[in-house]
């Protein structure tokens, strides 16, 4: 493993490296801290590192592992002899296919709509908005954000079901069903999408916008060409939060859903009731290789550092 | 760019719209909590502070509320210590392997909830063997909010540069005074508006939670969940609602404060 410091100050000409001329206040360990950067770097490392690996790493592993084995179906104890049966099921049977499907159909279509949402509100907060509304808007937009998860859910029951607010204005309840989870689960994931973007027009200089208007080229051009591909890592954050928000929630799907299942059910099922860990587990690889997919797709795009 | 009048007053009549159904649903909520019929149906049919008073009394809802700020204290102190060492060494220095630990830190936050939580649930169960209770959360919970400290913290390196830290060492002052005396102070505020938002991500997980907490522990998502489809409970769930709607106000608040703060500093 090569260490070098990324701090100039080591190379910098003129600098003190004599332990003697340091002054009296350092002690000899930070001393030693001090001259031995591969010994800084790991000391900073260990522990976080450690904490990743042991809890996490081993975990997924683990579950790659599990997701290899079977269920007896006469014991209902696991079998721990390496079948790929859970993924054969998987690619044969109808109904996995048809969740998956369903699963990431409702991910785009949250995505899509979220995305078309946030990028005239977004728009609207930084570059046009006065900068003490714009401060309001931030916060009108972010309280939602730390309201509870199940409080808007549940809300959004209460509106749509039947004999709630929506019914009663006249626009017909959807009842429960995609529609539903659609609209749910677009409003709760908005303020995520909305933030990246606006942070990243908040970065747009407005001297850039000013330019492109002076030397002639018409607003909508100036969007196109010059604010847009500038957003580009704002919203692929935005859009992979709302992605895999929406892939991985099944109780939203329980609360506004009805019967339409997605993922996320389907290993929420299969590790409890149904009792069948190495299904559930193949299940999560599912949207565990979407991600990992996504994720590697745009990791040239930079928008991984506006997570 | 100039915008004409006419699209800036169509740019601003989305957003309020937007923002007006944004709070619309949680208006409901607060309507519903003080209407006397139980099925939540529209319009209410008048005005009464029974759920309020029954709220007051819930036991379940005052131990759930416990567990849950003690989960997110824990887990919200774990991620601060070990997201500032990882954004110390991410972006003071280059080594091999590098963006591979970036990745690793992102990973619990970009891949959905059901996969870490039933990850987490196997690892607890099948691997260590250890019943799952309010500790096994904390770790959970500790997992996904490092990379919210991590994230404001490296922002913050970013800008602050090493020049300050440099004239310190200069000065003779050793790496943990340094790191005490110059580096901590000037991450005060993206340690607190991280460690807020780890708290309010923790404080609100449902999903992880459901698969980390088996029957070991209740926390109050949890206990709303259970609880919402309880005919006579499910009023009191919405005085809870109302509550946690006026006080998820506070951190925004302040968080938009410090954010303030910052810029006039700068």
């Amino acid at each position: 493993m090569s260490v070098t410091s990324t701090s100039p100050s080591d190379t910098r000409p003129g600098r003190t490296t004599d332990p003697a001329l340091r002054g009296p206040v350092a002690r000899p360990g930070s001393r030693l801290l001090h001259r031995m950067v591969w010994l800084r770097l790991s000391l900073l490392l260990s522990a976080p590192l450690a904490w990743m690996v042991l809890v996490y790493v081993v975990a997924l592993a683990a579950l790659l592992i599990t997701s290899l084995w079977s269920v007896d179906s006469l014991s209902s104890e696991i079998d721990r002899s390496w079948t790929l049966d859970n993924f054969r099921t998987l690619l044969e049977s109808e109904v996995y296919r048809n969740v998956t499907l369903r699963t990431l159909g409702v991910a785009a279509a949250v995505t899509v709509v979220d995305v078309a949402i946030a990028l005239p509100i977004a728009f609207y907060m930084a570059k046009v908005a006065s900068p003490r509304a714009r401060r309001m808007l931030v916060v009108a937009v972010l309280t939602p954000l730390w309201a509870s998860y199940l409080v808007k859910v549940f809300s959004w029951r209460v509106v749509l079901s039947e004999g709630g607010l929506a019914e009663w204005t006249g626009l017909g309840s959807p009842g429960y069903g995609l529609t539903a989870v659609v609209i749910t689960q677009a409003y709760i994931w908005l303020p995520y999408v909305i933030l990246p973007i606006f942070a990243a027009l908040e970065r747009v200089p407005d001297s850039l916008l000013e330019a492109a208007g002076d030397l002639g080229a018409p607003t909508g051009m100036v969007l196109r060409s010059v604010v847009l591909p500038l957003l580009v890592p704002g919203i692929v954050a935005g859009a992979i939060f709302s992605f895999s928000l929406t892939m991985g929630d099944y109780i939203t799907v329980n609360i506004v859903g009805g019967a339409s299942q997605m993922l996320g059910n389907l290993v929420f099922i299969n590790a409890g009731a149904a009792n069948n860990l190495p299904l559930a587990a193949a299940i999560a690889m599912i949207p565990i290789v979407v991600m990992l997919v996504l994720l590697s797709a745009i990791r040239r795009t930079g928008a991984l550092d506006n997570l | 760019m100039t915008l004409s009048p006419l699209s800036r007053r169509v740019l601003a009549g989305l957003t309020f719209g937007v923002l007006a159904l944004i709070y619309l649903p949680l208006l409901v909520v607060v309507a519903n909590s003080v209407n006397p019929s139980q099925s939540m149906t529209w319009p209410p049919d008048g005005v009464t502070l029974e759920w309020w008073r029954r709220a007051a009394h819930s036991a379940g809802a005052r131990d759930a509320l416990v567990t849950s700020l003690q989960v997110a204290v824990i887990a919200t102190l774990l991620a601060l210590v070990l997201g500032t060492l990882l954004a110390l060494a991410l972006q003071r220095y280059s080594f091999f392997g590098k963006n591979s630990v970036n990745l690793l830190v992102i990973l619990p936050i970009a891949l959905p909830g059901v996969v870490t939580g039933i990850a987490l649930n196997n690892g607890f169960k099948g691997i260590l063997g250890v019943d799952l209770s309010i500790w096994t959360i904390v770790v959970a919970h500790a997992t996904f909010c490092i990379v919210t400290v991590f994230n404001n913290v490296q922002a913050r390196l970013r800008r602050l540069g090493t020049s300050l830290e440099e004239a310190s060492a200069d000065l003779g002052a050793g790496v943990f005074t340094t790191f005490r005396l110059v580096t901590l102070p000037q991450l005060r505020s993206a340690l607190l508006a991280g460690g807020m938002l780890a708290f309010a991500l923790s404080f609100d997980e449902i999903i992880v939670t459901t698969f980390t907490a088996g029957n070991g522990a209740t926390t109050l998502p949890i206990w709303i969940l259970n609880n919402m489809f309880r005919p006579n409970q499910a009023p009191v769930v919405n005085v809870v609602a109302v509550v946690l709607i006026v006080f998820s106000i506070l951190p925004v608040w302040l968080a938009q404060r410090l954010s303030s703060d910052v810029e006039a500093a700068r």
